[in-house]
């Protein structure tokens, strides 16, 4: 069966010839991707990257940007991997949240 | 950005840089973030190992692989070992291209080619820079390997019927670049001349050289 990933000789629009200039966050979730995965630390494989991507499913697949589905993906690596906890994120994502709330003030 | 502000020692507004402040903070965002500093706290990497890396991304752009095409048009020793090996010529030339091997795919008077991912995004990133958004897009991912001169023209490239077209489908274990043909008239030119006219796009293989 074709998962949604695969979608080579499909039909579709035409190509938008769209590009952006890649914001900070974006570069930082490909080099968090780049350091982890390099030889010498090797926590993740671009295989496993892209079974994190492919196994979104089709709606997030489709919701979510191209580095969207990096982070998402790359964090399900590290938290199946056992280098960072579910509980420890939820903390560190809940002080990000209000220092970058308090900065904004 | 509409916004602008001024600096005591440039005094002429200019507009802000689009930052963190200005746009929505996703939750994506967030977790970005929150996974960087767990990261380092855990000392899996410090923070200026990240600072340097995206150093590195930014630093990469389509200059480096053009002044590889620019060496191999005019040195037909380095263009065989180029063909051969990408990641090898690129070391010769102090550029790093990364521990992912490439293929350089040579475009002929018989044969254009151009590059995709269907399957993600592979592309040689660490030669060229990072894709444009269109790469990655439904669009040019579903129909550049079925109907390929329809997906060149809407980009302006007309292929004459008597060439062929060939698609080179990227993994994550091999990457392609296309190595252009030299364009007409440009016989006097010296290498960073010749570097000078080689595009991002036509390393993707959708564009042509066009010299007018």
């Amino acid at each position: 069966m074709r998962r949604h990933h695969d979608m080579g000789g499909l039909d579709a629009g035409p190509v938008e010839p769209t590009e952006h200039d890649y914001l900070p966050w974006e570069k930082k979730v490909d080099a968090l991707v780049r350091l982890a995965g390099d030889p010498k630390r090797k926590m993740i494989a671009i295989d496993e990257l892209r079974r994190g991507i492919e196994n979104l499913g089709p709606g997030a697949y489709d919701e979510l940007s191209y580095y969207e589905r990096w982070i998402s993906s790359f964090t399900n690596v590290m938290i199946e991997k056992g280098h960072i906890s579910i509980d420890e994120l939820g903390r560190k994502m809940e002080e990000v949240r209000v220092r970058w709330q308090e900065a904004a003030k | 950005m509409s916004e602008t502000h001024s600096h005591d020692d440039w005094p002429y507004p200019h507009p802000k840089q689009p930052d963190i402040e200005d746009g929505p903070i996703t939750d994506l965002m967030i977790m970005t973030e929150a996974v960087t500093e767990l990261m380092i706290d855990k000392a899996y990497f410090t923070a200026d190992d990240m600072r340097r890396t995206l150093e590195v991304i930014d630093a990469k752009t389509p200059a480096e692989g053009a002044r590889m095409v620019a060496r191999a048009w005019l040195d037909e020793d380095f263009k065989a070992r180029m063909l051969e090996d990408v990641n090898a010529a690129a070391e010769e030339m102090s550029i790093d291209s990364g521990v992912i091997p490439i293929r350089a795919i040579e475009n002929t008077k018989d044969v254009h080619n151009v590059i995709v991912c269907t399957l993600c995004s592979c592309y040689p990133k660490h030669l060229i820079g990072l894709p444009p958004d269109w790469y990655k897009s439904r669009a040019y991912r579903s129909r550049v390997i079925r109907e390929p001169r329809a997906v060149l023209k809407e980009f302006g490239t007309e292929i004459p019927d008597g060439v062929e077209v060939r698609v080179h489908d990227s993994t994550a274990e091999l990457r392609y670049m296309i190595l252009p043909m030299r364009p007409k008239g440009t016989g006097d030119m010296d290498e960073d001349t010749l570097a000078g006219l080689v595009t991002r796009d036509c390393m993707i293989g959708v564009t042509i050289i066009d010299r007018d």
